[in-house]
């Protein structure tokens, strides 16, 4: 049985990582021409990692499923990028934002990582800004900050309410400037189907051209992953429809444990669902949480227009239970207080699964135009989908899938337990134990690109420089393309009667009855059998239009659910052994006074799941967390 | 609510394509256009017929992805919004509704509804960015803005690179997605020093994949979903003349 190294530095906190980047091996620059870096992944994490190793002087191919890198999920995001730079002067540090995230993830993240990502998060501001990023400024023409997520200090930066798609528009530069100077070579519309090793590293991939349809093998001295997070496994989210685990699926099966695959995010201030046809949630950015007040009538079933519910029939729910955090309490607690509000059978809207986020305050405090412009784009989204006026109505919001903790188990240099393949962004599991904080998600997949992988990769390629590159028609990589067409090849052949489509909103209906906002046992044991049964029947029933060999979206979605299928099983195994409520991990059973309980003498550890074989139990290894420089703490935000 | 489709239908590049009839019926005024688009999806994949090929990915109006010319505009019917964020209620019961892919020389079909935009992409390497390696910075403030032209930047920086301008131009120019950028690190002070290289380069790029020439129309700014204003491209005019003749 391996046994994990997670290679943390030894020394002080505070001086890991400077001492890590001293001694670090290197490679000489002659020797970086000759090495080959294969990135997937062309989000935040993906792009900032292929522009800083190509500036370096690697060489590099990227790979990305939409038709432009420009368009990866991140682009997506909203509310801004934490950094510790002490601008407003209210007390931020590096430490305060490590310990606050720290605390924020429940005390299941790995102490040495997160204090280098909020080292490294001022150097993330400062190199976007030089890139162009147009942030919001103050009138002095210094950059201005919002508190976000019920952070205590000011030190969220952003762009309007398109910060992902500013920084990732800022990242994209970078990276084509790398592609236009020959330094890196993009592969758009080509989607990684299976990792190739040769002699227990990785070496390369096999990659299907989404036009052509052709297989095509590349080879690696190192093969990145940054292939993004796996939430649409509950078919809704709030994630891009072709956010997969394809690409982590593939690692995980030829020897990356799987971490914490249990740990999802459900946000609390979405959209609700509208009808059945509904394809994905849209989030309302948690800034909203700022002003608005979050409430339900006190009575069940009580069906009355929300302006004919009197001030003392109305429950402000989070601002009685949480009086110091009120409605700005962090995402895990929020989500479930809206959930338990509603199953006591008071939601509200057509559904009864939604409550009311509602401006009559604030527009009463500080009028109707502060409100516009602070909120202005995001009422106007609001009534676009609704049809409903937020300046008259409360809004209706409900919790909905939006991020998750889990993914690829790395060590501190981001390398899997697969030698030579690493992990980026929201694919690897580093940095945010249960619970993410609002505005790390951003920070964390610049972190990784621009100021880490640049580092920690020299350190396995500095024993590689003598590794000639591998034909691609070496029998490994031939031995995987056949893998990956008799896949495909399977999936067409098997002509059944139900649609992709069918299947995934199925799965994804187990997985948010029993495996998402909160958990038990009896229900989790329930839900292995439903998914096996499902993934059985699929495989005997899907229908998978079109051929192999010509532009085919059914084809693609299929594979996608199909590795979802798999990945489902072993979220569900993880929720079973964790015998504890932690962060968004919330098991009914283990609880008190109705708060999370967590177990910190047993279960103060990282799982990283083995694959053995698909239908066979995944093997459970532990990485224990060894807390020196902050004391466990029960959150509280009462 | 029920519709008539009329709908581009086309195998591949090479094949030429042509308009299908499909009738669809019990949809929810509530649904999306995507949504809409989903379920006509299932009913052919449940006949045993191919899916009707279309880009999309965030389904929020941010990615750029979607690319559909619905009923003679780019984007359809609403203005600012791009095609996943139309709902049915924007349209009338009963009505006949055409649905083609973006149509510019520069942008050819890939299948039915999905077309190449790899030009854009090319014109950003030719110099879209401010050339500063990983690490090479100083501190964020020491670079301070005018607030006033730091919104202006972010105005243009809000493109997503659709190519609407260049479907609803009957040049098909892509003046507006070119002078975006160019507008947006122009008003930056990050921008200035490569500002003369920029500007060629990048109209150069523009020029050589073949899209046309701007005549001053606004049916750019009138589509974009984004309303990205036609002032950027009189920034970029007034670029290009400094950088020739200055
Ligand atoms: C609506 C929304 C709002 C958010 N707002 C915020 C916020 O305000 N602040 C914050 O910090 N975080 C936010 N987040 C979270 C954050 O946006 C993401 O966690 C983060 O952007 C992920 O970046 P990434 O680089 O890891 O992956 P992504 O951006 O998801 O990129 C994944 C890349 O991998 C490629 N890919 C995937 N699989 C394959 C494959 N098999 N083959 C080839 N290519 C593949 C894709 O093409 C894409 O290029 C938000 C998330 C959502 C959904």
């Amino acid at each position: 049985m391996a046994v994990l190294d997670s290679k943390i530095p030894d020394g002080p906190l505070e001086t890991k990582w400077s001492n890590y980047k001293s001694h670090v091996k290197l490679v000489n620059p002659a020797n970086k021409r000759k090495l080959e870096i294969i990135i997937v992944g062309s989000g935040l994490a993906g792009s900032s990692a292929a522009a800083s190793l190509a500036e370096l002087g690697y060489k590099v191919k990227v790979f990305c499923y939409q038709d432009s890198p420009r368009r990866a999920h991140s682009i997506a995001a909203q509310g801004g990028i934490n950094a510790a730079k002490n601008y407003k002067n209210d007390g931020d540090s590096v430490f305060r934002l490590f310990y606050d995230t720290v605390k924020g993830g429940d005390f299941r993240s790995r102490e040495a990582n997160v204090y280098r990502l909020a080292e490294v998060s001022a150097n993330i501001i400062d190199q976007c800004v030089a890139q162009g990023v147009p942030f919001a400024r103050e009138y002095g023409g210094l950059l201005d900050n919002r508190s976000f997520g019920g952070a205590q200090v000011s030190r969220t930066f952003y762009a309007r309410g398109q910060t992902g798609q500013q920084l990732l528009l800022g990242a994209y530069s970078a990276l084509s400037r790398q592609i236009g100077l020959g330094n890196v070579t993009m592969y758009n519309r080509h989607e990684m189907i299976e990792v190739v090793t040769i002699d227990g590293k990785a070496r390369g991939i096999i990659a299907r051209n989404l036009v052509t349809g052709k297989l095509e093998r590349h080879f690696g001295h190192a093969v990145v992953l940054a292939t993004g997070g796996y939430g649409n496994v509950f078919f809704l989210s709030t994630n891009a429809m072709g956010c997969n685990v394809t690409a982590a699926w593939k690692a995980h099966k030829k020897g990356a444990f799987f971490a914490n695959p249990c740990y999802t995010q459900i946000h609390p201030t979405c959209v609700p669902v509208s009808g059945d046809y509904q394809s994905k949630l849209t989030l309302m950015s948690e800034s909203l949480r700022n002003d608005g007040r979050v409430w339900v009538p006190k009575k069940q079933g009580d069906k009355r227009a929300p302006k004919d519910i009197p001030e003392d029939e109305r429950d402000y729910y989070l601002e009685r239970k949480y009086p110091s955090f009120g409605n700005l309490s962090p995402r895990d607690i929020s989500s479930r207080a809206a959930k338990e509000v509603c199953d006591e059978g008071r939601g509200v809207g057509k559904s009864g699964l939604a409550v009311y986020l509602d401006f009559a305050d604030a527009i009463k405090r500080l009028g109707k135009e502060v409100v516009e412009a602070r909120y202005g784009n995001l009422f106007d989204m609001y009534k676009h989908i609704t049809n409903e006026n937020p300046y008259e109505v409360p809004m209706r919001i409900y919790p909905a899938v939006h991020y998750t903790m889990g993914g690829l188990w790395v060590d501190y240099n981001l390398m899997t337990t697969l030698p030579g393949l690493y992990a980026l962004g929201e694919c690897n599991f580093s940095d945010h134990g249960a619970n993410r904080l609002g505005a790390s998600a951003l920070m964390q997949g610049l972190a990784d690109g621009y100021f880490v992988l640049p580092y920690t990769i020299g350190d396995y390629l500095s024993g590689e420089i003598f590794t000639k590159p591998i034909p691609t028609d070496h029998p490994a990589f031939l031995e995987s393309e056949k893998a990956a067409k008799d896949r495909i090849e399977k999936l067409l052949a098997v002509k059944g009667n139900k649609t992709v489509d069918d299947f995934h909103k199925e799965l994804g209906k187990i997985m948010w009855e029993y495996c998402g906002m909160s958990r038990n046992a009896e229900g989790l044991k329930k839900a292995k059998q439903l998914i096996k049964q499902l993934r059985a029947e699929f495989w005997k029933n899907v229908r998978v239009t079109g051929g192999n060999d010509e532009f085919n979206v059914d084809l693609e979605k299929a594979g996608r659910v199909a590795d979802f299928m798999e990945l489902g099983e072993l979220m569900v195994d993880d929720a079973l052994q964790r015998n504890e409520s932690c962060g968004a991990h919330f098991r009914v059973e283990y609880q008190e006074e109705g708060e999370a309980k967590r177990n910190d003498a047993e279960y103060a550890y990282v799982s990283a799941w083995e694959h053995t074989a698909v239908d066979s139990e995944s093997i459970l290894h532990k990485e224990p967390l060894v807390f020196e420089n902050v004391h466990f703490a029960t959150r509280s935000y009462k | 609510m029920k519709f008539n489709l009329k709908i581009w239908r086309q195998k591949n590049a090479q094949s030429t394509g042509k308009m299908v009839d499909y009738a669809i019926d019990n949809i929810d005024a509530d649904m999306s256009f995507l949504e809409m688009m989903d379920i006509l999806n299932e009913q052919l994949i449940n006949k045993g017929d191919e899916p009707i090929a279309y880009d999309h990915d965030c389904r929020e109006g941010i990615c750029g992805m979607c690319s559909m010319h619905i009923n003679g505009r780019p984007h359809g019917p609403m203005h600012g919004t791009t095609t996943c964020q139309l709902y049915m209620r924007n349209f009338t019961d009963g009505e006949t509704i055409y649905i083609e892919p973006f149509r510019a020389n520069a942008f050819p079909v890939i299948r039915d509804l999905v077309v190449d935009r790899g030009a854009f992409d090319r014109i950003i390497q030719a110099g879209g960015f401010v050339s500063v390696n990983t690490g090479q910075v100083q501190d964020a403030n020491n670079i301070p803005v005018n607030k006033a032209d730091a919104d202006l930047a972010m105005d243009a920086a809000a493109c997503i690179g659709c190519g609407a301008c260049v479907a609803a131009c009957k040049n098909s120019s892509a003046s507006l997605f070119v002078s975006a950028k160019v507008s947006q690190l122009a008003l930056l002070p990050q921008g200035q020093i490569e500002a003369k290289e920029r500007v060629l380069a990048m109209v150069n790029q523009m020029d050589e994949e073949g899209f046309g020439s701007c005549t001053n129309t606004g049916a750019c700014e009138a589509e974009c979903p984004k309303e990205i204003s036609i002032s950027n491209i009189a920034r970029m005019n007034r670029e290009y003349y400094k950088a020739t003749l200055l």
